[in-house]
């Protein structure tokens, strides 16, 4: 088994030669780098799905503020409208805004959640997963299996792009979670590996260049609004791959697009607080009252 | 930098809300724990640039101090730690300084008990964090590996006498660092080891002329 799979490409030719789906390429990766079992990998990816919901139930639960008081009851907000209105595209639509709102708010208020594959971003992946996974009957295993090949996506990509806000935007950090994120619901819904990987690139593609201009330097706004945002935009993504559109750039060549605008991006614009909202006049004085 | 792993993608399971700012500042103090090897009765906190402009916002305070108390970085005690009955038996103290050849995450932290110790490090960017200076000494520790430290006479000789203690005892090393404040005064030596050791072979490397301190630092949890 070729362990060093370094590009998308690599990985799906590999999977196409041995026949096999990309979580099961990469549980045995990973089995193989750590020196355990197979069965440990996805005993560690179900503590993390366990996480993931556990944060969802604490959020949809919750109207406490964060710190800066700027964020916490979104959630709470949308929980209230859906109690009277339809969700214009159903009931998944609407689990999967609130879940991403609980996770995003639990952050923010020091509630636990599973950086997936930051903190700022952890909102995403877990509310497109638990929604679907819950409303389409998906099994533990396979919620399992679907985790992993995002975390595989997320693992490339990072081969390239550092997932840090400070390194290459947000397009590195809530751009990789609907990556993944897309991924993970293609395969649930049973795309094949070529379309799981479309999938994802359609998903980064779309939000190449995003910047991070967090106000005050807080992971609040605009990162717990974009969370929701960025859940259903992966499902978008999920849709178009499943009904066979393709990225007419290949999955490695956006990753590289995406590293070479994270480069180019102004440092200000990388979460340093320096440009954008974060230096908007209403920002300026929020950050005042917050640290005086 | 050293590739990701699956595991880092999806993992950790952390309270936030910031990996850096946070879990990093989390693991910052667990490893500086480590490093002392005991709780000490006052720890004095100083934040630099980043940490000491947002760290309030992120709960950066919270997560050093609940790090120096021994609690991981998914343990809900860190939000109230200031309250909590865990951080009544401990001095602590904020300061908070501008340092432009600092780190943007960088806190120094000086631990008062039975003995004194300075430990600086930095917290490197999701969740991963590097310690630093250990007293007058250079070091690079991630708590990534199981790690010796070690103070001894900067004189030939020293890294193949502690190296096949390692070896005779089947331990492969991982990494090894040397540093120095002069030649032939104190160095300092830091390795990384794959696997556990027991306190027999610590003694070992203590029993080696010219040694002046040793100590098996454990590497943090995921």
């Amino acid at each position: 088994m070729d362990t060093n799979i370094n590009t998308f490409e690599q990985l799906l030719s590999v999977c196409i030669s041995n026949n096999k789906g990309i979580y099961e390429i990469a549980q045995e990766n990973m089995a193989n780098s750590a020196d355990i079992s197979i069965e440990e990998v996805r005993a560690f990816t179900a503590r993390s799905l366990f996480a993931m919901k556990e944060a969802i139930q604490s959020g949809m639960a919750s109207k406490e503020s964060s710190m800066s008081g700027m964020c916490g009851q979104d959630c709470h907000k949308v929980q209230q409208r859906f109690r009277h209105a339809q969700p214009i595209f159903g009931k998944t639509f609407e689990k999967i805004i609130e879940y991403a709102l609980a996770t995003s708010e639990e952050n923010i208020r020091m509630g636990k959640i599973v950086a997936c594959p930051t903190a700022g971003s952890c909102g995403i992946l877990p509310a497109a997963l638990v929604a679907v996974s819950e409303d389409y009957d998906f099994s533990e295993r396979e919620q399992i299996n679907a985790l992993i090949t995002a975390g595989e996506i997320g693992r490339i990509i990072s081969v390239k792009v550092a997932l840090a806000g400070a390194v290459a935007g947000c397009q590195a950090e809530c751009g990789t979670a609907s990556a993944m994120s897309a991924g993970a619901i293609c395969q649930l819904m049973g795309g094949n590996v070529s379309q799981i990987l479309h999938a994802s690139t359609l998903a980064l593609k779309n939000l190449l260049g995003l910047t991070c201009d967090p106000v005050a330097g807080l992971v609040e706004v605009p990162c717990v609004k974009r969370n929701p945002f960025l859940a259903v935009h992966s499902i978008t993504a999920a849709e178009l791959a499943l009904s066979g559109v393709e990225s007419q750039i290949p999955p490695d060549e956006v990753i590289d697009a995406m590293e070479q605008t994270g480069a180019l991006m102004s440092p200000t614009l990388k979460e340093s607080s320096q440009a954008g909202l974060a230096v908007t006049k209403t920002a300026l004085q929020i950050k005042n009252q917050i640290f005086g | 930098m050293k590739k990701s792993t699956l595991f880092d993608i999806i993992s950790p399971v952390m309270i936030g809300p910031s990996s850096s700012h946070t879990a990093g500042a989390v693991r910052l103090g667990l490893l500086a724990r480590n490093i002392y090897k005991n709780t000490p009765k006052k720890v004095i906190f100083k934040l630099y640039n980043s940490y000491a402009h947002t760290g309030r916002g992120h709960g950066t305070e919270k997560g050093l101090l609940a790090g120096v108390l021994g609690l991981s970085v998914d343990d809900r005690r860190i939000k109230n730690i200031f309250e909590s009955e865990i951080s009544k038996n401990i001095e602590y103290e904020f300061q908070y300084a501008d340092n432009f050849k600092a780190h943007p995450n960088a806190v120094d932290m000086t631990f008062i008990g039975e003995n004194k110790m300075f430990i600086s490090g930095e917290s490197v960017g999701a969740g991963e964090i590097a310690i630093r200076k250990i007293n007058d000494f250079n070091v690079k520790l991630t708590g990534k590996y199981n790690t010796i430290l070690l103070v001894y006479k900067d004189m030939p000789g020293m890294i193949s006498q502690v190296s096949s203690i390692l070896q005779y005892n089947n331990i492969n090393i991982a990494f090894l660092n040397c540093d120095r404040n002069a030649k032939g005064k104190e160095a300092s030596m830091v390795i990384g080891i794959d696997a556990n050791i027991n306190q027999d072979i610590i003694e070992n490397i203590e029993e080696i002329p010219e040694v002046y301190f040793v100590s098996y630092i454990e590497k943090l949890e995921q």
